[in-house]
């Protein structure tokens, strides 16, 4: 037996004159980091399980704990950081490719955090939310160049088919296997709650959630799991995944022990099976080919449901954004590098894709300049964490925006990055029962609902502040963003000016 | 009249319910010294029945014909005659445990800390908000009249 | 409405509570020959000990009658009833006349015929507050206590007087201690403990005669062996104080005998109590049932059909919960019998015992030392004769309860 080189990650700090050995955080926790000792009558902790999900912190009553990071102190070295040595013993261990959740966590440059927003001052004064009614409503779907009327004003145009959503957000892909059935409920209710869309992921869907399909985007991706035609009909939107802000150019990645009775059915697949879905789908290999199986899944829905294409944010984004609106779908989908998921290598999730700031606004210029905007509603994805990066990503020409992570967050998730243990121990990216009964959706579905709306209210307060009341107004208005820390090729990009300017 | 109910579908058998349980009938109502540092311990009126999946907190039903009252010998179990709500007069219980032999749903706790007592859930008649319900942090315990005339 | 009761202890309260429920306004008187406001019988043990004050010897707080509207005559002895004429002759030849009567006397203490014994000022039986107070008048440091009788009454009297006397030394006709609840395992464990606190035993043993005249001073047992004595308690047993109610034309056999609404063979008049000879629910014997609870459930039930009300008694059969120096036993039940085998758990660790007595499917009786958490659940399934196959775990099993019922019983019961 050799030497184990890899070192916790963290460390837990118990105030043991708070601590009342009740056990609470023992319970708690699905990775057994704590117990009490017979023997001293006090709590110890096995950091060597932690994770630093907070589940123990939350749950203790007199708050004795705290999580810290381990900082094992090296010799300075500018290259060679601690989690690069870490990963190196584990692959030395191991021979395995490095498993990550949730989304790129490196310091590339956040440009959300680069732009800021302008207000109205003297002329084109501002609106006040509290008396003059915002419109935050957008519609999404393909809009045709132009209208007619007959003489009396009805229209004659045949409208491509459109979804109304009461707020630009929606919540983004996570498939049902990778979270939980609760978590799902919750998703599915407060989506209906808000007017908005939850999306099934590749997941498939079990029947107990079609009644909120109203609510639902349906979406087919390479693995084609639980895609029949009453699946396809049961949303009120369809959606082919190509690929994943998180892990772009690879499929999806559902360890057999997350597959129990209710992921086998809704997949249709055996249980206990990993659900290995390929990297590319295999009936794709062409932009023709995308343009078949669009049309397959309109013909399939009587073209009564929009059809998005969601894309991995990569460096040719604008070309192929551009092809996939030719090829006939109503929106698109772009997710950036910093998208999150249950399960992807490491070094995927870190290393490729692009911010989607830059693929937003480089699709929606390139649409522009094609005179093609109107063909597809652009939804912008990946690290979406707060009403101003709506605000932001409406204004660099996004028609609404999803969010995953953020979603997960209001529910309790606490950014610990180990989703595929199965071991969450909030009840959200697990399969276990005793685990998942955690999320209560009753409780879950509310704190979903209470974040969305104070994000509609912060979007109605710089709207007003900006002296538009809709978001159509705001809509690729890029003079209203001003860069802040970004260099000539950043803003020309980005197609904004620098503040001051 | 009101009563606690579990929804043993959220329940986790986390067990905070025992502590509030154990803070509200102590002396200081001070979660860490209630718990560190007053003699006697205080002890929770409720019991958690824990599964592999399936969990749930039981506290006493204040029955209709409560078993407990008519076999106490000394009289220290009542029911309230106006709220209904059976309480275990501390003072005059002397321990014999004839309430736990007969309750059918074994939720009398034995209090053995300096006297013996029975301890049973008196639904925090001091304040009229159970406390086990409030903290419960999963929905898990509700507190309400479900209006079948008991 | 005119009731009568005669009798003042659990019973009485019982009925008393009873017939309030449904009449607020009829009559009621309560004769009594102890001249206390209702006391809890089973608390004279613990006063002696020092752990109840006279205070909270009260069964039922000092307004009792007052709020109930009772007629309490204490301290006066009911002689003779007269059905026909529907009146309770008293001693001091006083008449109260009744529209319904319970008989609710309880039982007394016998004492077997022993030679030398009759007239010592130091002999005691212990049933009564007046025992206690008169045991409490003579005893001391030094005193040196023989109990006769290891029953539920002799231990605990063992149990009150340990504490405040010199040496308590309890002689036993049966070769075990509670030979009547406890099988002999059970009874070595129960008997050990007690001795740990300063208790002799003599078992399979009597006391042939007692030596002094004013005084008992000397008790000699059947093997010749000498105890000194200064208190001597006789607490070999008791018989239902039935005299009166034969006397009246009510059917007797060993207790009074009733139907399952109290009531005896003689038109409106009831018996409950310990003078009652009952049905064992779960044996079908007639039996007497001499338990705290079940007297208060009796006297309920019968006021309860007095006072036109309909709610029946629920049966009751042999159950006990009591304790001695700190050991909790709890029985019920049959703890033997043909056909009956036994499922036992013993803790190591702790010397708890658990045992339960199984037959057809059906738990019959069971007997628990030192861990009784949660036993009514036990009883429960005994007394509504709940199929064992049909539980989901074993009553030995750790953390046994309601889940063991499955789930859509589990969640009926808790959700009543």
């Amino acid at each position: 037996m050799s030497l184990n080189l890899v070192w916790p990650d963290f460390l837990v700090e118990r105030d043991e004159n708070r601590c009342i050995q009740c056990e609470v955080c023992a319970k708690q926790c699905a990775n057994e980091v704590h117990r009490l000792d017979k023997d001293t009558g006090l709590m110890v902790s096995d950091e060597t399980k932690c994770v630093d999900c907070h589940r123990c912190v939350a749950m203790c009553p007199t708050r004795a704990l705290k999580i810290r990071v381990n900082d094992l102190e090296f010799k300075p070295n500018a290259n060679w950081s601690g989690d690069l040595i870490k990963e190196i013993y584990k692959q030395a261990d191991s021979g395995a490719v490095l498993q990550s959740g949730m989304g790129n966590p490196k310091p590339y440059p956040v440009y959300w955090d680069r732009m800021v927003i302008n207000a109205s001052q003297v002329t084109n004064p501002s609106i006040d939310p509290l008396r003059e009614p915002m419109e935050t409503g957008v519609i999404l779907g393909r809009k045709p160049p132009k209208l007619e009327f007959d003489k009396n004003g009805r229209l004659l145009t045949k409208m491509p088919p459109q979804i109304k959503l009461d707020v630009p957000i929606m919540f983004s892909a996570m498939s049902f296997g990778s979270i939980s059935g609760n978590a799902h409920e919750a998703l599915a209710r407060a989506a209906t709650a808000l007017g908005t869309l939850y999306n099934t992921g590749e997941g498939g869907l079990a029947r107990e959630m079609y009644k909120y399909g109203p609510n639902t985007i349906v979406q087919v991706a390479s693995g084609r799991f639980g895609v029949h035609p009453e699946y396809l009909n049961a949303g009120a939107m369809l959606e082919i995944k190509i690929g994943q802000g998180a892990k772009p150019g690879l499929g999806g990645h559902l360890p057999g022990a997350k597959v129990g009775d209710a992921v086998s059915k809704a997949r249709m697949i055996p249980k206990g099976s990993d659900a290995l879905s390929p990297a590319p789908h295999h009936d794709i290999y062409s932009i023709e080919d995308l343009r078949q199986l669009i049309y397959s899944l309109k013909e399939a829905t009587d073209y009564l449901k929009p059809v998005s294409v969601k894309i991995a944010a990569v460096h040719n984004s604008a070309a192929i954004a551009s092809g996939i609106a030719r090829a006939g779908a109503d929106i698109i989908a772009i997710d950036g590098f910093r998208g999150g998921t249950g399960s992807a290598p490491t070094r995927t999730r870190d290393n490729v894709g692009i911010p989607v700031e830059l693929a937003l606004a480089s699709v929606d210029q390139r649409l522009r300049e094609e005179g093609i905007r109107n063909e597809v509603s652009l939804v912008a994805a990946g690290g979406i964490r707060c009403s101003m990066d709506v605000v932001k990503a409406i204004a660099l020409g996004a028609d609404a925006c999803y969010i995953g992570t953020a979603a997960l967050v209001a529910m309790g998730c606490h950014l610990c990055q180990t989703c595929y243990t199965g071991k969450c121990n909030w009840g959200i990216a697990t399969q276990r029962e005793d685990l998942e009964k955690r999320l209560n959706p009753d409780i879950a579905a509310q704190r979903l609902i209470n974040m969305v709306t104070g994000w509609k209210h912060e979007i109605d307060e710089t709207l007003g502040g900006m002296g538009i009341n809709a978001i159509e107004s705001l809509k690729g208005n890029r003079l209203m963003l001003r860069g802040v820390g970004l260099n000539e090729k950043e803003l020309e990009v980005l197609g904004i000016k620098y503040a001051g300017e | 009249m009101k009563k606690i109910y579990a929804d043993e579908r959220w329940c986790l058998g986390c067990g905070l319910c025992k502590v509030y349980c154990r803070t509200s009938h102590s002396k200081t109502k001070d979660i860490i010294k209630a718990h560190k540092l007053e003699d006697p311990k205080p002890v929770e009126r409720l019991h958690i029945e824990t599964g592999d999946v399936m969990n749930f907190a039981l506290q006493c039903r204040h029955c209709d014909d409560p078993k407990c009252v008519q076999g106490c010998i000394t009289g220290a179990m009542q029911k309230d005659p106006v709220t209904g709500v059976v309480t275990n007069e501390a003072e005059r219980c002397v321990g014999c445990w004839t309430c736990v032999l007969v309750c059918p749903f074994g939720a009398i706790v034995r209090d053995e800390g300096k006297k013996k007592i029975a301890a049973k859930c008196d639904l925090c008649a001091q304040t009229g908000e159970p406390e086990c319900v409030k903290h419960c942090p999963n929905n898990a315990l509700i507190y309400e009249d479900r209006g079948d005339g008991k | 409405m005119r009731y009568v009761i005669i009798g003042n202890s659990a019973a009485a309260v019982g009925c008393i509570e009873g017939i309030r429920k449904n009449d607020k306004n009829g009559l009621i008187t309560v004769i009594s020959d102890e001249k206390h406001h209702v006391y809890s019988r089973p608390l004279i043990s613990y006063y002696l000990a020092g752990k109840v004050s006279p205070k909270n010897m009260a069964y039922r707080k000092s307004d009792f009658y007052e709020k109930n509207g009772v007629e309490a005559v204490l301290g006066k002895k009911a002689v003779s009833i007269d059905p026909a004429r529907k009146c309770v002759t008293m001693d001091d030849a006083g008449c109260v006349s009744y529209d319904k009567l319970l008989i609710a006397t309880g039982s007394s203490p016998f004492v077997p015929p022993t030679g030398g014994l009759g007239g010592q000022s130091n002999v005691f039986t212990f049933l009564k507050y007046d025992d206690a107070l008169g045991i409490e008048r003579l005893i001391n440091r030094d005193s040196r206590v023989i109990i006769v009788g290891a029953g539920l009454i002799g231990l605990k009297a063992a149990e009150g007087l340990a504490p405040v006397s010199g040496s308590v030394h309890v002689v036993e006709l049966a070769p075990r201690v509670l030979p009547t609840i406890l099988d002999g395992e059970s009874a070595a464990i129960v008997q050990e403990h007690i001795e740990k606190n300063g208790v002799v035993f003599h078992l399979s043993a009597t006391v042939e005669r007692v030596i002094g005249d004013k005084k008992v001073e000397k008790a000699v047992l059947k093997d010749g062996t000498e105890l000194p004595c200064d208190i001597l308690v006789m607490a070999v047993g008791v018989r239902p104080n039935t005299a009166e109610a034969k006397a009246a034309g009510v059917s007797v056999n060993r207790g009074i005998l009733i139907d399952d609404k109290m009531r005896t063979n003689v038109e409106d008049i009831y018996a409950a109590g310990d003078v009652t000879e009952g049905t064992d629910a779960i044996t079908g014997e007639k039996k007497i049932m001499a338990l705290w609870p079940n007297a208060y459930a009796q006297g309920y039930a019968a006021g309860t059909h007095m006072s036109g009300g309909k709610d029946g008694f629920a049966g009751a059969f042999p159950m006990n919960a009591i304790g001695f120096f700190g050991l909790s036993i709890i029985t019920a039940g049959v703890q033997a019998g043909e056909g009956i085998e036994t499922l036992s758990k013993y803790n190591d660790e702790t010397g708890a015992l658990k045992r339960f007595f199984i037959k057809d499917d059906r738990l019959m009786g069971m007997i628990l030392i030192g861990d009784v958490d949660r036993a009514g659940i036990y009883t429960y399934i005994i007394s509504e004769k709940i199929p064992l196959s049909g539980l989901e775990k074993k009553l030995t099993d750790d953390g046994f309860g309601l889940m063991a019922f499955g789930y859509e019983k589990m969640k009926e019961r808790i959700s009543s």
